[in-house]
């Protein structure tokens, strides 16, 4: 009879187990970057720039100087007198860290202090005296690509326009040929608008270097503490072990978090000349003018369609406003931001996507703001583009999609910009959505309602989410592959401590990451502590962002786990002087094949690791492994919302809402519910104009969250 | 909070300003000497280290940074220390006993009404003001209590549902 344990009992998979990490939120105990302070600590305050283009004619710096309590005043000049007035993006770009020549945005960073008290430094700001020259604004892609529009990076050798990139994928001449055979061509122009992710904590840091042990050591709001440290180590030249990034708790990120910001730097720097902390922590309305925004991007999409319905050619073009530097994240063999994970799930003969970046005065960025590599903006341009073809047939929306659908037995599927996907039931997917919000009632419903002046209306969304990278044939930053890695210590009494290369803001990684170990050794996972974000403690990682941690560092946690099963098999056989040949697994114990009754936990394992282990076996329980997945995973889902409009005003209101997701194995139910939850409001958010909006000098109108 | 600056010349060093406070701080009697344009959020996370209150915007917008201030409550961010002169100011250090969470923390903990955490604080003690008010709130009641605290990765459903719980437990 089998003696394995209840994996629910235990917190494994599956389990709705409650968070571990709210026992310190709820009492106020989290410790955020800010909740930091260190013996002899400074703080720094960065002037930012009023104008979006302009010429900087002069900097006085003297009267900020005059303040008592001030160590430090950094400009442009000085730091480019130490080589640090640029540094390098996350997508081969470079941006000023503090502007020297002239500012390219409203809110760039023009000069910091550095004072006893963020007061004191707050008023140094106010002294410091810049004299401007405006320069002409361009804030969208169209004024950057007309005749004679100003060149926004004069400061980069070869570059004669505002273009960044232009891409393209698919092809061309086929998707000619099948537009011109089509019945009808249905065309979109849109605009996915700026929005901000907009953690409720802004971002900041505290650099501490020490000159006795020359060690420098930041703390910091990273998603990403690796990828940070061989940026430091690259950019300021600083021996990489001599380095530790820490990320502690992240009050929330939505790709936020990723890019590196100039006053991370800022504050690194005047460390080092100081030889003091120095911390620096963002306002609201620094975070939302100059850290990494999303979205603003325009489409103009064009179907080929047969009059039954079937599609037979995409074409897309897509102009991406990506502000004065290009400092998203962007894997540079495969550029998977770039739209072109649009049209997974749809059966598309053939289609070309041009894709087009340019530079304006606006803030840098065009992160994923809460999606993967930028896939909402990707299904958005799908999405609408789909339900503009179904009514410009005059076809049920539903119908249009269910008939264009990847059918199940398509698999393994090349996208037409070519992604291979693996698995996918697009049509059940609908289906069991369309019940559940009851489509055929409705659309009855609709119809008499509209009759009586009543207006109700419904959404459909379908999406597919290319998520998980790598692998790292494909995907990497800035040359750094991406996979990512998980190590595992198993103490003697059978507690375990698990680090990972990720680094959560939220998404409940001390939890599920115990509920992954226990699905795999049997140890209770409330016997299992979670640590993650520290690069001189945790194995290398590429971070969390681009919905790639549960993928890859929560398959890395269970190869892990399963090497220490594997030698923990060992210390059973040895224990129960038996061959390993004749051992067998259930969760949490070693039997004999032959005498079930006999066997040991694999906490006794544990401590014959450490105490009794056979001759010649190395002794301890621990272990790393590093996960390379061979392909992204492709969840896919379907969401119906149903509203009702008011004619008069115009305001909308949802009446009900069905999700459809495919989202594997389910590790801690609640969290995945309350993920979705999360992430619809902010859909809905969207959807009511959360935007970020600027007029035509490229003042920011949306500069905090009143506006 | 004493501050020492450097000696940059011969000048006698700028007098700043301050004032003397008394107040209580989770029940504990308190003096300090403030500047007077020192922000109780300051006051409450730099001079008396607690740093439960979050600060999320300094505009009073998110509410990250509410607390009580003689059992109402209040955006901290938006009071100067020298206003809670005289005053009884509560925090989310003072909501569980040693051994015990309150109400609220629980709830907040059953119903998943949190992920990251940085707004948390500031909802539970907005909820607290509202329970001590309204022992038996309606759903409506409780988002129109916690309509200026901002919340961004929850979508708020659970955060009510947190609030709901806490009530019903401590009714009974």
């Amino acid at each position: 009879m089998s003696q394995a344990l209840d994996e629910i009992k235990i917190g494994g998979l599956g389990a709705s187990r409650k968070r571990v990490e709210d026992n310190r939120f709820t009492r106020g105990k989290g410790n955020y970057t800010d909740d930091i302070t260190l013996p002899g600590m400074l703080h720094m305050e960065i002037l930012r720039s009023p104008l979006a283009h302009a010429r900087i004619v002069s900097i006085d710096t003297s009267k900020a100087w005059d303040i008592p309590g001030v160590h430090l005043v950094l400009t442009g000049e000085m730091m480019a007198t130490r080589n640090l007035a640029w540094m390098p993006t996350l997508s081969y770009d470079t941006q000023a860290v503090l502007a020297t020549d002239k500012v390219r945005f409203q809110g760039q960073e023009v000069a910091c202090v550095i004072a006893d008290d963020p007061y004191i430094a707050k008023d140094a700001c106010e002294a410091i005296d810049v004299e401007y020259e405006q320069l002409p604004v361009i804030v969208n892609p169209i004024q950057a690509v007309a005749d004679g529009a100003p060149l926004i990076r004069d400061d980069k050798e070869n570059q004669q326009d505002n273009v960044i990139y232009d891409w393209e994928v698919g092809d061309a001449a086929g998707t000619d040929r099948a537009f011109a055979q089509a019945d009808v061509i249905s065309k979109l122009h849109l605009h996915y608008p700026r929005s901000h992710p907009s953690p409720i904590e802004c971002c900041g840091s505290i650099a501490d270097f020490n000159r006795a042990t020359s060690k420098l050591t930041v703390y910091m709001t990273t998603q990403a503490p690796h990828i940070i440290r061989a940026a430091v180590a690259l950019v300021a030249e600083l021996p990489e072990h001599m380095i530790r990034i820490i990320s502690p708790d992240i009050g929330g990120g939505f790709g936020n978090k990723v890019p590196v910001y100039p006053g991370y730097v800022m504050s690194i720097l005047a460390s080092i000349l100081l030889e003091r902390p120095v911390k620096w922590i963002e306002d609201k309305t620094g975070n939302l003018i100059s850290t990494g925004f999303a979205r603003d991007v325009y489409l103009d999409g064009e179907m080929a369609l047969r009059q039954d319905g079937k599609i037979l050619a995409v074409r897309m073009h897509t102009d991406a406003d990506h502000g004065a530097f290009f400092a998203d994240a962007q894997p540079s063999k495969f550029k998977i931001g770039l739209m072109h994970s649009a049209f997974a799930a749809y059966d598309i003969p053939v289609a070309h996507l041009s894709a087009r970046g340019t530079y304006t005065n606006k803030a840098p960025g065009g992160v994923a703001y809460r999606c993967s590599f930028r896939v909402t903006e990707a299904m958005f341009f799908q999405e609408r583009m789909v339900q503009a073809a179904a009514d410009d047939l005059g076809m049920d929306q539903a119908e249009f999609r269910r008939m264009n659908f990847v059918r199940d037995d398509q698999f393994p599927h090349r996208t037409p910009f070519g992604f291979l996907t693996d698995s996918g039931q697009y049509g059940k997917c609908l289906d069991v959505g369309l019940k559940a919000i009851g489509y055929e009632d409705f659309r009855r419903q609709q119809k008499e309602s509209r009759a009586r002046g009543r207006l109700l209306g419904l959404g459909i969304s379908t999406m597919t989410e290319p998520l998980g990278a790598g692998n790292s044939r494909e995907y990497d930053i800035l040359g750094i592959k991406m996979f990512d890695s998980a190590e595992l210590k198993i103490h003697m009494t059978g507690k375990a401590i698990v680090r990972t290369g990720a680094r959560g803001q939220g998404q409940g990684h001390e939890t599920t990451w115990a509920q992954i170990v226990a699905h795999e050794l049997g140890i209770p996972a409330d016997d299992i502590v979670v640590e993650e974000g520290d690069t001189d403690t945790a194995p290398f990682g590429m971070g969390t962002y681009a919905s790639r941690s549960t993928p890859v560092a929560g398959a890395a946690i269970a190869m892990v786990s399963r090497k220490i099963r594997a030698k923990a098999r060992k210390l059973a056989a040895h224990l129960l002087e038996a061959s390993e040949e004749d051992i067998e697994w259930e969760l949490g114990r070693f039997y004999i094949r032959s005498a079930p009754d006999r066997g040991v936990t694999i906490q006794e394992c544990a401590m014959a690791a450490y105490s009794n282990m056979p001759d010649g076996m190395e002794p301890g329980l621990e272990n790393t492994a590093y996960y390379d997945p061979p392909n992204l995973t492709w969840p896919f889902a379907v969401y119906i919302v149903t509203v009702e409009v008011d004619p008069e005003t115009g305001v909308w209101d949802v009446l009900n809402m069905v999700a459809v997701d495919d989202c594997g194995v389910r590790i801690n139910p609640m969290i995945v519910e309350g993920q979705i939850m999360g992430g619809l409001t902010e859909a809905y958010a969207m959807a009511n104009m959360q935007f970020i909006t600027f007029d035509a000098e490229g003042n920011c109108v949306g500069s905090n969250y009143m506006d | 909070m004493t501050i020492v600056y450097e000696d940059h010349d011969d000048e006698a060093a700028t007098d700043v300003p301050v004032r003397r406070i008394k107040f209580s701080i989770n029940g504990k009697k308190m003096v300090a000497e403030v500047e007077p344009r020192l922000l109780l959020a300051h006051l409450i996370r730099r001079g008396l280290g607690l740093t439960g209150t979050h600060m999320g915007c300094d505009t009073t917008n998110c509410g990250a940074c509410t607390v009580l201030v003689d059992g109402r409550a209040v955006k901290s961010c938006t009071m100067l220390a020298v206003q809670a002169d005289g005053h009884e100011i509560s925090t989310v250090e003072g909501l569980a006993t040693a051994s015990e969470l309150h109400p609220l923390q629980e709830g907040f903990k059953e119903e998943h009404g949190l992920q990251c955490g940085f707004c948390t604080p500031g909802m539970m003690m907005a909820a607290k003001a509202l329970l001590e008010e309204n022992p038996d709130p309606t759903e409506e009641d409780v988002r129109w209590a916690l309509s200026g605290n901002l919340c961004r990765c929850t979508g708020y459903q659970n955060i009510v549902k947190s609030v709901l719980w806490a009530a019903e437990k401590l009714r009974s």
